[in-house]
């Protein structure tokens, strides 16, 4: 016997639970399910790298919606639940503790898992991939003023760490392959800004460090061996090297899924009555992954849109955040295709911003505690801005006025 | 203990929520559905989505705003002088009854 619901949300992330909180206040009559891998009720995860780590928020403030609230909502959330088979003939999925649920229509929001480093050791106990409130209460009872940490991966996660330990009082050490922290996500102005912040703040920053091996005495890890030869000790090891998409069942039943589950503007994927959203979903025609809360509320609107019948939202334009130490840092559009820079201020300053262009089109902007260039800066993305290089370089010109004068292209 | 904060919605109406102590106001807003309060970042002061302009006999009971949140609100085009993000106030007993209204939007 298996249980029916209209609509059955994988995923009790951002994304899965916007789905199924935004379908109840919208005045939705069916039945609603929410299936969540993880134990407990639906939580933030931002603040798990950042405020949560450092223990200036209790957990108690992380859930995204109160006991209280899931106890009087007809949303059914069945925690500790993963589905590991789809049927979309049937349109039935299986958990893997063997309980079946049929759908009207699915949406799948499982997100992503941390990418396992590839090198001999990574299964030692103390190597873990930040994602989940298990991962962040574990990482909390390990900072210390002793430990001895090494972060594998500078992007985002991993420098968030990185300062969050420092803060803790952690020896810490940033491994990063390539020749600058953030070359996924930013540019180099930015990339050499944060470094120098990290720096200053004591942490090690290895550039161009490839790690060979985790070594450890068979059951913990005690270091992080580098190509070089050399053999950091680390009681610690964070890695951050990206994240993989949980898709397997929906691929599996022949959805497509180059990068992440494909799903058109509307949110469905190639699959009849299977809609996705969030990390795990590919939205748009330009290959481009986005894993951002932000992202995850726009794809969840959509999705909405799609279920009640409601004209879809206008397209919002994608941004990201990250804090660290004083550092607020935020960044308008995506980071893509761009082959000039224009630095906005000073950065000795501590307040300036980058904007990337692609020819005379602005693609995005990074903004470095600046949050009322980055409220203007959305209002430039896809702008062609050309004779006007002079006005964005200069912060004392807002940047609105120089959007306002820019072309749509 | 729990206190009551009321939530004047953009159409006019007042809507009671009960909050626990230490409990965020934008938390409370969400369990309860409050339209305009939306909280995307989750209280990391990035998002400004939990506006509210807090009626100003309550507002000069709370702990002054952080240079972040005055940041953030210095932005906002419906601020005034009685904005704030409520992500940042956090329910003390002082607190119970406290009014803020939700800016249209």
């Amino acid at each position: 016997m298996s249980a029916h619901h209209d609509v059955l949300v994988v995923g009790a992330g951002p994304a899965g639970t916007q789905v199924a909180v935004g379908l109840v206040t919208a005045g939705i009559t069916g039945s609603i399910a929410v299936l969540g891998s993880e134990p407990g009720l639906p939580y933030e995860r931002p603040p798990l790298s950042k405020a949560y780590l450092v223990g200036e928020v209790p957990e108690d403030t992380l859930p995204l919606r109160s006991a209280a609230y899931w106890l009087k909502s007809p949303i059914e959330l069945h925690s500790s639940t993963t589905v590991e088979w789809l049927d979309p003939a049937l349109h039935a999925i299986r958990t893997t503790d063997g309980r079946e649920f049929t759908y009207g229509s699915l949406v799948w929001a499982a997100g992503c898992r941390p990418r396992v480093l590839p090198v001999p050791g990574a299964d030692l106990s103390g190597v873990l991939g930040l994602r989940t409130l298990d991962d962040a209460r574990w990482l909390r009872g390990k900072l210390g003023p002793d430990s001895q940490v090494v972060v594998i991966g500078g992007g985002y996660i991993g420098l968030e760490v990185a300062a969050s330990a420092t803060k803790l009082g952690a020896s810490v050490t940033v491994l990063e392959a390539q020749d600058r922290v953030l070359a996924r996500v930013a540019g180099a102005e930015l990339s050499t800004f944060v470094t120098d912040r990290h720096r200053a703040a004591g942490v090690r920053i290895e550039l161009n460090a490839t790690v060979t091996e985790i070594v450890g005495d068979g059951k913990r890890c005690t270091g992080v061996r580098l190509a070089n030869g050399e053999t950091l000790p680390a009681d610690v090891v964070v890695v951050g090297i990206g994240v993989v998409p949980n898709v397997e069942p929906v691929a599996a039943a022949g959805a497509d899924a180059p990068n992440g589950l494909l799903v058109d503007v509307h949110g469905r994927t190639t699959l009849p009555d299977v809609l996705a959203a969030g990390d795990c979903a590919l939205m748009g025609t330009d290959g481009l992954r986005l894993e951002s809360i932000p992202n995850a509320a726009a794809h969840a609107k959509a999705v909405i849109a799609t279920l009640t019948g409601e004209p879809r939202p206008g397209a919002e334009v994608p941004w990201f955040w990250s804090n660290q130490y004083d550092l607020r840092l935020k960044t308008a559009g995506v980071l893509a295709g761009y082959d000039a820079t224009v630095v906005r201020g000073d950065p000795a300053t501590g307040r300036f911003a980058v904007v990337y262009l692609a020819g005379n089109v602005v693609v995005a902007v990074d903004t470095v505690n600046s949050p009322k260039d980055f409220t203007q800066a959305k209002q430039l993305i896809g702008l062609d801005v050309r004779g006007m290089i002079e006005a964005l370089t200069d912060p004392t010109v807002d940047l609105k006025e120089v959007a306002r004068q820019g072309v749509t292209v | 203990m729990t206190s009551i904060i009321q939530f004047r919605i953009p159409t006019g109406e007042v809507r009671k929520v009960d909050a626990a102590d230490g409990e965020t106001v934008m938390r409370a807003a969400l369990s309860q559905d409050i339209p305009g309060i939306v909280g995307e970042c989750g209280g990391e002061l990035t998002c400004a989505t939990c506006h509210v302009h807090v009626t100003p006999e309550w507002f000069d009971q709370l702990e002054p705003a952080s240079g972040d949140e005055e940041d953030m609100l210095e932005v906002l085009d419906d601020r005034t002088e009685h904005s704030r993000l409520c992500c940042q106030i956090r329910i003390t007993p002082d607190l119970d009854g406290i009014e803020v209204a939700v800016p249209e939007h």
